[in-house]
């Protein structure tokens, strides 16, 4: 089961090299990129339809991987743009944490769906706000602040929940998460997901916001001197990361019908790790958000995949490793040639 | 060392001294001495004995008094929560103790830090339930060479020379009655498949309990267990690996779920797949689940103990060590250098008993 995957992993992309030729600028490597990493999930999806075709191969599995990669999938969204702008952002799972324990707490829920909704994004866009203002305005680097934000985050998750896990009792809410909502089949956190992520496609491709989270990603000095507000820039794109964990995090109360502290563990690097494998330049300066969204969803079929197998831990995580590993060596030989 | 003396003979004790040990064990305690004489049960296995112990597990007069240092883990879930509450709550209870208790920490360097300060404060006892047992080892040997008795809760250091006494709960047993009740539910149905969600992969305890479930298993030839994911304790993780089992599985008779906190999440797959056409059965003993089981409105039908209850008789015992007692119920001057507590199985029949321990 592992070495079928890891092989046709390599060997999938390893094909395409001879066809296009060598191009120096950016635009169409990121194409290429997606092209290896569309090759990797098109290999999972192969092993998935000869170990469990009657499992693998249905509408209701693919609705499941989308819904498992959705929460996840928002989050990414927002850390793919803090890379693309140079920064980092250790605290997303942390947030997820924060804004889905006090979106749930008793006095939360008596306002109903809104309320729960509105607390989730404020404390989202609240965090979010206080790294930015530390990264941006103050002597912090990207790395500490988030950091610090992900210790306290997850301290104060821990207080106001008491360790306890706080079950939704608003209908409302729950009903969200189970198939009666879902619109054409499709569920609504699926949804939600999509529209971030063409959202977040649009912004970064297609807005000025989007050319200037390139441009201070790409060389802050220099964007400084083109007469770009680069602290600006990155206090907003804190605050968007932050907005996005409040959304993730009203997913997750959703999909799971409570708030817990424990929530959102280890999100952030789930969220760098698919960013990275989606072709994110960890320095910053370039990135898409397809490739996000594919590395997402790489990784949620990979899941998928084993447990559909009924491979256990140690071997999920000795793939899984191999996997990041594979897709990664296959870019950077894309990127050298 | 009267007081020693006069734990035996109890069972002829005046009716008196009866009536105010009833007062003091009253409300709370009473659960706990429920389950503190059921981890007698599983050493002695005698059941006029049980009812001796239940009148005597602590005694009602206040004697030395004892100040007990209490270290544990991060409260950061409802079991090891719950740990903290009965072992504040059943402390609070008597006149005669002083609870010294730590912030919990999950990271063994800083547990040994905060162990090494309850040492240098020169409690009477120590009650040490370590983030990692045989990580904090060394650390039980030092207070034991200084001459502070270690009460061990549940994860056992590796050395015996590092604890006075360990009480804890049987993963293993855990195992092996959630495997027998599924076993006994499904034992006149052909080709039964159980599905089986555990906790960490990681720790020892999940190897245990998995352990103890195939073994009761195999008694039931016409049982297979078809599949098994390891979740980690947590809603969002209990969602995710039970909607994958679901997809995996699309028909199975029974489930169990090591964790009911990791239960909120399964059983919220199990709503949203629409899925109810099998047994489930939970581990722990939530409150959550145990009410659940009393309305008998969901898949879930029994759940399979490990007492946080614990804490308390943990409490109780480094009183008595504190105090140079031995603990009531059984003929021996000392305590016990072992208890390892039963885990019972909560279903409809007896969820009433059981309901005042279940934690949140």
């Amino acid at each position: 089961m592992l070495s079928p995957t890891g092989a046709e992993a390599v060997k999938e992309p390893a094909k395409e090299p001879a066809s296009p030729p060598r191009r120096g600028i950016s635009a169409p490597r990121g194409g290429l990129r997606h092209l290896s990493l569309a090759g990797v999930l098109v290999a999972l999806v192969i092993v998935g339809a000869f170990t469990k075709p009657e499992q693998f191969l249905t509408g209701d599995n693919l609705q499941l991987i989308l819904t498992q990669s959705s929460v996840i999938g928002v989050v990414t969204v927002g850390v793919t743009f803090v890379i693309i702008g140079g920064g980092i952002d250790l605290s997303v799972g942390a947030i997820v944490a924060l804004a889905s324990v006090w979106a749930t707490t008793v006095a939360t829920q008596e306002f109903g769906l809104g309320g729960v909704l509105l607390c989730a994004l404020s404390v989202g866009l609240g965090c979010g706000l206080v790294n930015g203002v530390l990264i941006a305005y103050g002597p912090m680097v990207p790395f500490i602040a988030t950091l610090a934000m992900l210790a306290s985050a997850r301290g104060l998750a821990l207080l106001i929940s008491d360790g306890k896990t706080q079950v939704v009792t608003v209908q409302s809410v729950l009903d969200l998460g189970v198939s009666d909502s879902y619109v054409l089949g499709v569920p609504p956190l699926v949804l939600v997901f999509a529209a971030v992520a063409v959202l977040g496609w649009l912004v970064l491709g297609r807005t000025t916001f989007g050319r200037r989270t390139v441009a201070v990603g790409g060389n802050a000095e220099a964007s400084r001197l083109a007469g770009i507000a680069v602290r600006r820039q990155r206090l907003l794109l804190y605050l968007l990361s932050g907005l996005c964990c409040g959304i993730a995090a009203f997913m997750l109360i959703v999909l799971t019908g409570s708030g817990q502290n424990t929530n959102g563990n280890l999100y952030e690097l789930d969220a760098i790790a698919a960013a990275i494998i989606g072709g994110t330049l960890l320095s910053g300066g370039r990135g898409t958000i397809t490739g996000s969204v594919l590395g997402v969803l790489v990784f949620t079929t990979i899941t998928n995949l084993f447990a559909l197998n009924n491979l256990q831990t140690d071997v999920q995580q000795i793939a899984k490793g191999a996997i990041i590993v594979a897709a990664v060596l296959v870019q950077k030989g894309r990127k050298t040639q | 060392m009267t007081e020693t003396h006069e734990n035996p003979n109890s069972p002829t004790a005046s009716p008196s001294s009866r009536t105010s040990r009833r007062n003091v064990l009253f409300g709370t305690a009473a659960a706990g001495a429920a389950l503190f004489a059921a981890g007698c049960t599983s050493n002695k296995s005698n059941d006029d004995k049980e009812e001796a112990g239940q009148a005597n597990v602590a005694d009602d007069k206040p004697g030395k008094q004892v100040t007990i240092g209490f270290a544990g883990p991060q409260a950061d879930h409802g079991w090891l929560n719950a740990i903290n509450e009965q072992a504040q709550e059943r402390a609070k209870k008597y006149k005669d103790v002083t609870l010294e208790a730590t912030e919990g920490s999950n990271d063994n360097a800083q547990q040994v830090g905060q162990i090494e300060t309850l040492i240098n404060k020169k409690v009477d006892v120590l009650v040490i339930l370590p983030a990692d047992g045989k990580a904090l080892t060394q650390v039980g040997l030092k207070a034991m060479r200084a001459g502070i008795p270690v009460v061990n809760l549940d994860r056992v250091f590796a050395s015996q020379q590092a604890y006075r006494c360990w009480i804890g709960g049987d993963n293993y047993g855990m195992g092996l009655n959630a495997g027998r009740y599924i076993g006994e539910k499904l034992k006149d149905k052909k080709n039964a498949k159980v599905v089986e969600l555990a906790g960490i992969d990681n720790l020892e305890l999940t190897r245990e309990r998995t352990d103890g479930f195939d073994a009761a298993l195999k008694n039931y030839p016409n049982i297979e267990k078809v599949a098994r994911q390891a979740a980690e304790f947590t809603v969002e993780s209990g969602q995710s690996k039970m909607a994958q089992l679901l997809r995996a599985e699309p028909k199975f008779d029974a489930l169990w779920n090591h964790d009911d906190d990791q239960g909120v999440g399964a059983e919220r797959a199990i709503k949203q797949a629409g899925r109810d056409d099998f047994l489930m059965v939970g581990g722990a003993g939530s409150r959550r689940v145990m009410d659940t089981i009393k309305a008998d409105n969901g898949v879930i039908k029994a759940t399979v103990l490990y007492p946080p209850t614990m804490a308390a008789s943990a409490i109780d015992l480094a009183r008595a060590l504190g105090q140079g007692k031995g603990v009531g119920g059984l003929a021996e001057f000392e305590i016990p250098a072992s208890l390892t507590l039963y885990s019972a199985v909560v279903t409809k029949e007896n969820v009433d008993e059981y309901l005042p321990t279940g934690f949140k």
